[in-house]
């Protein structure tokens, strides 16, 4: 059905906005306070709304690491102020084993869903779809305004559940039944648990609505001469993201239902016979395997959600910054294609020692190896992208380029874990800690940043400092290899995930300096961040004014903009586009802008 | 500020529409995820066989001819017909209650007949047969409130737009849960 659709879409696509009927929509009608930033329908306050809430919980996500990194890294010590302010959580100034769970539990939970998948795809998607392809404003504002306000709510779902007397969610990220689905089995699967699952109830309808919107709206209203292959990479990347999120989070959404039957109504979807504290259990021929069956749907589709918009600002900033075509665009797509439908058939790799039958791991270890193709094809590309290059070494392409790094580690570390005799020893150890902050976790943060350092001026007509930008970017890279990398040696010598004090193992004494290190270099870490929000915050209102209205000189229509776009963005008619976005250094010229007709005398690309 | 942006597209697929048919993809994959999770479930042991109560087959029909009543509806909007318009609106509109009203019957027979649902002693099997009908019913639900929107606006006199698109999407959502729930019922049959 929806390739059909897909189809429809292409030849509607083309030639939409033809005549401008309604080039009045840069003048501005008188709005309030509450429809210019609370209730704005403009893609671009929207975009700001999801940049700053990301911001906020990123910080708290954040700071729940320093927080469980400090007790790994000093069992022994004892912080006072912490019983101060967590009150029983923190007896003794320790963190107790509950807290520990709430903590890496809630870590994950913001980081994966409310920054790296509404914060990174909520601000970029909604920012930069309608600019870079030439419409007004998305398909339907009110769904985008929708989307973000369910965002909201399940936000302060979430925050409220932090304050719970029995604490928040505390099974994991994952929230694996039986754990999660028992409240007499643990602390962290009462009330919290319950709100967890509202919460991310109302998380994925919010996602669905952007979804769908960001679908229909780069399908449908493209400017006139934007075919899908003109379009930069970052569109292809959002418009591929999009697709995963709208056909995975609903499987998710059904695995969240039937759990919250198992909590509530008493049924035994997950629940086999089970004995808790004494008390037999009534549920009978449950299969917690289902659970995870389908979580993993949603969950590994999940990290490419949060990984291809990054994929495809980098892409797009690397060939802004060195002057030269992206090499091999078709290849690239074609990769963000392969990664889009690979990512669907591999969902098992995380479930190898569950007791999955052996054979039909086998399958899953071939479609997980596979990924390695199109990931291959995309560093290569970027690699030869930056070849010769004429590079500015802005903090944008810093970024982008620390991206590549850290996709090429935490990417060769995959292959270790898609080998199912592997994962034997390595599952749920350091290791694969280490494997998905270094491929997910920071490289889709520095995707992140990259966008954010590349497109605040379109953002807030101004820049953001320099001199912090740089701070920022060397002393995270070098701080995010020093906090992962000696995980790998930590999980290849068997040290578990979720544990909260190692000091009881004979074998994993040695780690106690490592862990000390690890958790210093985490704070220091966490504190850069703080610069880079100060940064944020100071140059939304102090910083150097944009003056130019393309500053980086690039060939995207967002820059063909005025500097600060009113709502439906161009005063006039929206542009024409003419080529491909990547007309760099091409017939002796710098850049050539889409909206450029192509010359009589021109060579091809 | 939608509509300005779209009245130069008629040929074209009007973009709400196109996002429907992106929501409804969205929506088979939640139902493609609680059936193969039933299936999943089914070839383990201790699996009650479903009874599939005789009411459904009546709540089948209500829904199926509540799909010819909106289409009836729909042709009657466009030939400016606008008492049958209103008329076939509503009776879909009852036809989907009444849809609902005999699931509901039915899952309260099941009690008569000692059969748990939830709660200790449920087997898995008749909870998924709740679950996964309760969140299609869920699904007509929606579709009913929509279809009162509409038929409110209809006759509300300030209204003077003939435009069929509201009703053409809330159409295919009609048609597309019926068709969903004829999956379902297939389904629940076949595989009991
Ligand atoms: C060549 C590419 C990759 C391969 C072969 C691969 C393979 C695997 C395997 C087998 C696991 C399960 C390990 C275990 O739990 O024992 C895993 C975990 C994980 N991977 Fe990858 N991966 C690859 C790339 C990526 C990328 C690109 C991302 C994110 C953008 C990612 C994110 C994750 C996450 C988040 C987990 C852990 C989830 C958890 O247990 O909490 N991986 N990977
Ligand atoms: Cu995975």
């Amino acid at each position: 059905m929806s390739s059909e659709t897909i189809l429809h879409g292409h030849t509607a696509g083309e030639a939409v906005h033809t005549h401008d009927d309604h080039a009045d929509h840069g003048h501005h009608h008188e709005e309030s306070f509450l429809t210019k930033y609370i209730f704005s329908q403009d893609h671009k306050m929207i975009a700001k709304q999801f940049l700053i809430t990301g911001i906020i919980w990123a910080i708290i996500g954040g700071l729940f690491s320093v927080l469980f990194r400090l007790q790994l890294g000093y069992p022994d010590m004892s912080f006072p102020v912490l019983e101060d302010i967590f009150g029983r959580w923190a007896k003794g100034g320790r963190i107790s084993n509950e807290f520990y769970y709430a903590l890496v539990t809630m870590h994950g939970t913001i980081l994966v869903f409310f920054v790296l998948t509404a914060g990174l795809s909520g601000t970029f998607a909604n920012l930069l779809i309608p600019l870079q392809i030439g419409a007004r404003d998305m398909a339907s504002g009110f769904l985008n305004m929708l989307s973000y306000w369910f965002f909201f709510l399940a936000s302060v779902v979430m925050f409220a559940s932090l304050f719970i007397q029995t604490g928040p969610a505390a099974g994991g990220w994952t929230i694996y039944p039986p754990l999660s689905a028992l409240g007499q089995a643990s602390e962290g699967s009462k009330l919290g648990m319950d709100f967890w699952l509202i919460s991310m109830a109302l998380f994925i309808v919010s996602s669905l609505l952007g979804g769908l919107n960001y679908i229909s709206t780069i399908l449908n209203l493209r400017t006139k001469g934007m075919s899908m292959t003109r379009m930069p990479l970052t569109m292809w990347a959002i418009f591929f993201t999009a697709v995963l999120g709208v056909l995975s989070f609903p499987v998710l959404l059904s695995g969240a239902v039937l759990l919250l039957f198992d909590r509530n109504l008493g049924t035994s979807f997950y629940l086999s016979e089970i004995v808790v504290k004494g008390e037999i259990l009534p549920n009978e021929g449950g299969s917690a395997i289902l659970f995870q069956h389908l979580f993993w749907f949603l969950g590994h589709p999940e990290v490419y959600i949060i990984l291809l918009p990054a994929m495809g600002m980098v892409s797009e900033i690397m060939s802004v910054n060195s002057r030269k075509p992206i090499f091999g665009y078709l290849a690239m797509v074609g990769s963000l294609f392969a990664i889009t439908i690979l990512a669907f058939l591999v969902w098992a790799h995380h479930m190898f020692v569950t007791g999955l039958n052996p054979f039909l791991g086998a399958f899953f270890v071939l479609l997980t190896l596979l990924i390695a193709v199109p990931s291959a094809i995309k560093v290569f590309n970027w690699l030869t992208t930056l070849w010769r290059g004429n590079i500015r070494l802005t903090p944008a392409m810093l970024f982008a380029i620390g991206f590549v790094s850290l996709f090429i580690s935490g990417g060769l570390t995959g292959i270790f874990l898609g080998n199912s005799t592997l994962d034997i020893h390595l599952h749920d150890t350091y290791f694969v800690v280490a494997h998905f902050h270094i491929v997910m976790g920071v490289a889709s943060f520095f995707g992140m940043f990259a966008g954010v350092y590349h497109w605040f001026p379109k953002m807030y007509s101004r820049y953001l400092n320099n001199t912090m930008a740089y701070i920022h970017f060397w002393v995270t890279l070098v701080g995010a290899y020093l906090i992962f990398w000696p995980m790998h040696y930590q999980g290849l010598a068997g040290l578990p995930r979720r544990y909260t004090d190692f000091s009881n193992w004979q074998s994993f004494n040695q780690f106690a300096g490592m862990n000390k290190f690890i958790s210093t270099v985490a704070m220091i870490v966490f504190a850069v961040q703080l610069l880079f929000v100060f940064n944020f915050f100071y140059s939304i209102f102090k910083g150097r004014k944009v003056k130019s209205q393309n500053p980086w000189g690039s060939n995207t229509l967002e820059w063909t903009t005025p500097i600060t776009p009113g709502h439906g963005n161009w005063p006039g008619e929206i542009p024409e586009v003419h080529r491909w976005a990547y007309d760099y250094g091409k017939d002796g010229r710098e850049f050539i802008p889409q909206v450029e007709p192509v010359g009589a005398d021109e060579s091809k690309h | 500020m939608m509509i300005d942006v779209l009245s130069d597209q008629k040929r074209k697929i009007h973009p709400h529409k196109f996002t429907l048919w992106v929501a409804i993809g969205s929506i088979l994959m939640m139902f493609a995820g609680l059936t193969s999770a039933f299936i999943v479930k089914r070839s383990q042991a201790n699996w009650l066989m479903l009874e599939i109560p005789v009411i459904f087959w009546y709540s089948t029909a209500a829904i199926l001819f509540s799909s010819v009543a909106i289409q009836l509806s729909l042709k009657a909007l466009k030939q400016r017909n606008m008492l049958g318009y209103r008329r076939w609106l509503v009776i879909t509109a009852v036809l989907g209650i009444i849809f609902l009203v005999l699931q509901i019957i039915g899952f309260i027979q099941f009690g008569d007949q000692e059969i748990k649902l939830i709660g200790a002693g449920s087997n898995a099997s008749y909870s998924f047969l709740l679950a996964i009908s309760g969140l299609h019913g869920l699904h007509v639900l929606g579709g009913v409130i929509t279809l009162i929107v509409i038929a409110i606006r209809a006759v509300s006199i300030s209204n003077r737009n003939y435009s069929s698109v509201p009703l053409e999407i809330a159409a295919t959502y009609w048609h597309f849960v019926d068709a969903l729930w004829i999956y379902l019922f297939i389904f629940f049959n076949w595989m009991k």
